[in-house]
């Protein structure tokens, strides 16, 4: 049994420090190790898919194909969508800071199935490298990241396949996830403990772990399908056999939409961890905060055909996803609303990850401005399939999902390490990381709105200037993840002693030696009712005196 | 104070909304009803991300610890009546731009049933469903000026348009219109999904193969435009690119007669 | 040290006996069921779209025979039934009634699929004839590869409950209960895959 060889189930140990790097790259059960799996693999993978965004923007810096060959830079874009969605984004707001922060948050020891979940995050890498290889062997996929039939069946076979095997590979991985979050959250609960006092990144996940289940089959589904009609010839998508391309859109949307939301839940959980601790306030409006998560879950599973206005869509459908999609901005405005309330009369430090998150919530907010406007059909009639809608979802997962993933990491890099990062190279990295984002993104939106669509290799010069700003933005954003490359290695080793609780927060991962032992606490698990209990005297907090006692054994430091 | 900022900003996002101008030239007949909408969305929108840029930015200001404090903000868990004011304040307007956008969605014929070629001159099978989108309805106003929408056929394929006009039996690469006249294009594809896009028309509509889609739209504006494919289809997608030529009408005329005869000779 | 007695020993759960970790991976189980029906409702939504928007022409109409299918139905039905005789023989503890059963609810399975695969033999359309064969063979074919798999799962159960140290006693029925689980929703599926398919 693996659980028996892995070198952390070595509880006899007197001290209960998992030793040796070693174990990051075993089947290792220990949810702590799988969540820095997934985040140092997804961050591999991001550099991967970087590197290819530079490629299409030193492309696009010309309006003429000049860079790349046309068909690779199809594929360069086809792979730059999939590896940051399916590899980078969701891996980390979902495995990394879900595997690692939630048996603390339900005040358990592991998540409820350890096998599943190192099996969960053991897919990803295969699937990467082989997403990856295919673009050296056979070539990548060309179709885009929705891999639209009949675009996906005429193209390159092979190339085409591969991607569909990677992708039904992520997708497993994220139900299997999913499954365990959902289990963990409702089932390992420990006693004592009542759902309306988890901390709101357990609501967050619980709500994208919905999403997982229930969504990402039916992508499982549709991709079968269409690799069966690329190998054996069926027509399901294949006009010219009889089939419908559209029925795929909707399959693909039905999963494609709530992958938005998997991407993006998780980081509005993160972030309402995040802003408590350093503003030393309550989270604002807890109840309103969990009940828009679920709103948002139930409205995002029935917006998909938003993104299908001009397939000919008929006219009740567009009204009635227009409206749908229109009335999400109602609980995700609540958030942000109660996430501005939390910043007001608090003591704020202006800390990396406050930047961060503070970065998120404007991106986020001009996001989901374009979002409703992009919901309106006849808005969405001229701009759809334009540089707009790229604007538009890069800040949405750009400007919101990574700007979170960022301030996440440094909030809880002490944790994760024991050392602090440096602030000064934190805070220079979101000075670049804003600048380059906006630059990059903001401009685009004025080259949809005026005739430039996306996915092209070459444009009208007109908007050569406006792309080569794009361009300048894109640059220092890749110089960005220099100095937080630096940061976190350096302070790895050169760090400052971070100590338990360097942000005194009071949500339960704090409530331990840093980096917590094998099984999280040395004693029992803390009982923390008000996780966001900041601003009280001592006497109110919810975490038990006797719970406290046990919790300064390990601090020897 | 803070009323004062608020009536700013709301005027403020107005005069934003009416004097900025991101968009190109509109030259059809709904482009100015887009244009409308356009610019309430932008003043809402910049009202919005003014507003909270503005909030996030004081209170980062306002309420950072300065250098020697410790100890907590203050212990504000929730405020029920804020947090209706701030779910109904947004649900009013989302419902406000619902509803807006269902009138302009109206005013460019997107409710009405899809029609086209309706003076007979399409041999279409009876079971084939013809799918659109806005515009594939008759424009109510144009509908006024001219009876008679000039119907076109058009087949996309990679990586090109064809436009075909069954009456002079016309065969271009390029759209020719004349202003004031309804066009009633019925697209095909003859291989992947394209997407026909008119900047300056603020239309777009996928092509997609095996199910003919319809548009209908009047320009308005002479000059030369660019029709460029909206949906990514092969390799060379960016250079999928043609041009409508929308003429006065006598113009247009000598054009059609122009072609029409060659073609008819040659037959 | 003392002794740690963790509040949840979830990551033992080979080693732990406790009832606990049992309800936890039947609650998997129920969810991984959820997600696998939306991949079937993926499947099913897809074939009620082509059907409306894509209507074959008439001379490719076929009228799918009923008879086999509704012996199939009745074959799955049974066996469900079947399953259940044999988790309830485990819960008194008879350890030979259960395997009986384990026995013929496996072979029915096994008739369902060689009903299946004639039928498949028969029919007049290949996979690739058009839009309803491809539908058709996709999705009794899943619902298919879902039987085998549940087949061999009994298989499995019943090895285990055979042999006298086996894994499945009256205090460890979690195999059994999952494999149980498992088949009824195969089962309930084909139901509402025979309505669909055949019926409608």
């Amino acid at each position: 049994m693996t659980f028996a060889n892995s070198p952390q189930a070595n509880q006899v140990s007197p001290s209960l420090q998992p030793k040796g790097w070693l174990r990051y790259l075993s089947f290792s059960l220990d949810h702590k190790v799988i969540g820095l799996q997934y985040l140092v693999c997804g961050f591999l993978f991001y550099l991967i898919g970087g590197a290819l965004a530079s490629a299409i923007r030193i492309e696009l810096s010309s309006p003429i194909s000049d860079f790349l060959a046309r068909d690779v830079y199809n594929q360069v874009l086809t792979l730059h969508g999939t590896i940051m969605i399916f590899l980078w984004i969701v891996p980390v707001v979902n495995g990394a800071f879900g595997n690692y922060l939630i048996p603390f948050y339900v005040g358990a020891r592991d998540m409820a199935f350890p096998r599943l979940n190192a099996v969960a995050f053991w897919l990803i890498p295969p699937a990467g490298l082989m997403l990856i290889s295919s673009y050296f062997i056979t070539g990548a996929a060309e179709s885009g990241w929705t891999a639209y039939p009949p675009l996906s069946i005429t193209t390159p076979a092979a190339g085409q396949i591969i991607w569909i095997l990677s992708v039904l590979l992520l997708g497993g991985s994220s139900i299997f996830g999913g499954i365990n979050f959902i289990a963990t959250i409702l089932k390992l609960r420990r006693p004592g403990l009542k759902l309306m006092q988890l901390p709101m990144y357990c609501w967050a996940m619980l709500g994208t772990s919905i999403l997982v289940v229930l969504s990402t089959p039916v992508l499982a589904g549709t991709l079968i399908l269409l690799s069966f009609d690329i190998v054996a010839h069926t027509g399901f998508f294949n006009p010219t056999l009889g089939g419908n391309v559209i029925v795929y859109q909707h399959l693909f949307w039905f999963y494609s939409h709530p992958a938005v939301y998997i991407m993006v839940l998780p980081a509005f959980g993160l972030v309402s961890e995040i802003l408590p601790v350093h503003c030393r306030k309550p989270l604002f409006g807890y109840a309103t905060m969990v009940y828009s998560i679920m709103a948002i879950v139930v409205l995002g599973l029935m917006v998909w055909a938003h993104h299908m206005f001009t397939s000919g869509t008929p006219p009740w459908m567009r009204l009635f996803f227009t409206i749908a999609t229109s009335f999400i901005a109602v609980p995700t405005g609540i958030k942000f609303f109660n996430w501005v309330a939390t910043l007001w009369g608090g003591r704020i430090s202006l800390n990396s990850a406050v930047l961060f998150s503070c970065g998120f919530i404007v991106n986020f907010v001009l996001g989901g401005i374009t979002g409703v406007a992009l919901a309106q059909v006849p808005f969405d009639v001229h701009v759809h399939d334009t540089y707009f809608v790229v604007a538009h979802f890069h800040y949405i997962v750009y400007g919101g999902s990574v700007f979170v993933i960022f301030s996440s990491i440094y909030h809880w890099y002490p944790k994760f390490t024991g050392k602090m990062l440096n602030e000064h190279l934190g805070r220079f990295h979101f000075v670049l990381t804003f600048i380059g984002f906006n630059l990059c993104f903001a401009p685009q939106h004025w080259l949809g709105l005026n005739g430039m669509p996306r996915r092209v290799a070459e444009y009208d010069p007109q908007f050569a200037f406006v792309n080569q700003l794009s361009s300048v933005g894109a640059l220092i954003m890749a110089i960005s993840t220099l100095p937080f490359l630096w940061n976190v290695i350096q302070s790895a080793f050169n760090g400052d002693v971070a100590g338990d609780n360097p942000w005194q927060g009071l949500t339960p991962e704090w409530l331990t030696s840093s980096p917590p032992p094998v099984e999280n606490w040395q004693g029992e698990a803390p009982l923390v009712t008000e996780p966001y209990g900041y601003g009280i005297t001592n006497e109110e907090l919810a975490v038990e005196p006797s719970i406290n006692d046990d919790i300064q054994i390990p601090q020897d430091k | 104070m803070t009323i004062l900022l608020c009536i700013a900003l709301v005027l403020g996002g107005t005069w934003v909304g009416q004097h900025v101008n991101l968009l190109p030239i509109s030259a059809s007949s709904n482009a100015p009803v887009y244009d409308e909408l356009f610019r309430v969305l932008l003043s809402i929108g910049t009202i919005l991300f003014v507003g909270m840029l503005g909030l996030v930015i004081y209170s980062l200001i306002k309420f950072r610890r300065r250098p020697g404090q410790t100890g907590d903000g203050l212990a504000i868990e929730g405020n029920l009546p804020l947090e209706i004011f701030w779910t109904a304040v947004p649900a009013i307007v989302i419902l406000f731009v619902g509803l807006y956008s269902y009138d302009i969605y109206d005013r460019m014929g997107g409710m009405q049933p899809l029609q086209h070629g309706e003076h007979g001159h399409q041999k279409m099978s009876t079971n084939q469903r013809i799918w659109g989108g806005i515009g594939s309805g008759t424009v109510s106003q144009a509908e006024s000026k001219s009876n008679n929408p000039l119907p076109v056929e058009v087949t996309a394929m990679q990586f090109a348009f064809l436009f075909h006009y069954p009456k002079g039996n016309i065969i271009s690469g390029e759209l020719h219109v004349p202003t004031g006249q309804q066009v009633s294009m019925k697209m095909e594809s003859k291989d992947v999904i394209h997407a026909f896009w008119v900047p300056e028309f603020r239309l777009k509509q996928d092509i997609i193969p095996g199910q003919p889609t319809v548009l209908n739209f009047t320009p308005t504006k002479p000059g030369r435009y660019p029709i460029v494919c909206a949906e990514l289809c092969g390799p060379y997608h960016g250079g999928m690119r043609s041009a409508v030529v929308v003429e006065e009408p006598a113009e247009y005329e000598s054009w059609y007669s122009k072609n029409s005869k060659e073609i008819i000779s040659e037959a | 040290m003392t002794t740690i007695t963790p509040l949840d020993e979830t990551n033992k759960v080979q080693v732990s006996k406790d009832q606990e970790h049992e309800d936890h991976r039947l609650f998997g189980l129920v969810a991984f069921l959820v997600a696998d029906g939306m991949t079937f409702a993926g499947f099913f939504a897809a074939y009620l779209t082509f059907k409306s928007v894509n209507p074959l022409l008439p001379d490719a109409v076929y009228e799918l025979e009923l008879p086999l299918p509704t012996l199939n139905t009745v074959l799955l039905l049974v066996s469900s039934a079947t399953f259940h005789r044999a988790s309830k023989a485990l819960k008194i503890s008879d350890s030979k009634e259960c395997q009986r059963w384990l026995m013929i609810t496996a072979g029915l399975g096994l008739a369902f699929l060689i009903s299946q695969m004639f039928e498949y033999f028969t029919l007049p359309f290949g996979l690739t004839d058009n839009l309803y064969a491809s539908t058709f063979y996709a999705l009794t074919g899943f619902h298919g590869l879902h039987v085998t798999l549940g087949a061999f799962m009994i298989l499995i159960v019943w090895w285990q409950a055979r042999s006298p140290g086996g894994r499945i006693t009256s205090e460890n029925q979690f195999p059994l209960e999952a494999a149980e689980l498992y088949w009824h929703f195969v089962d309930g599926i084909w139901v509402i895959l025979f309505i669909i398919l055949y019926l409608l």
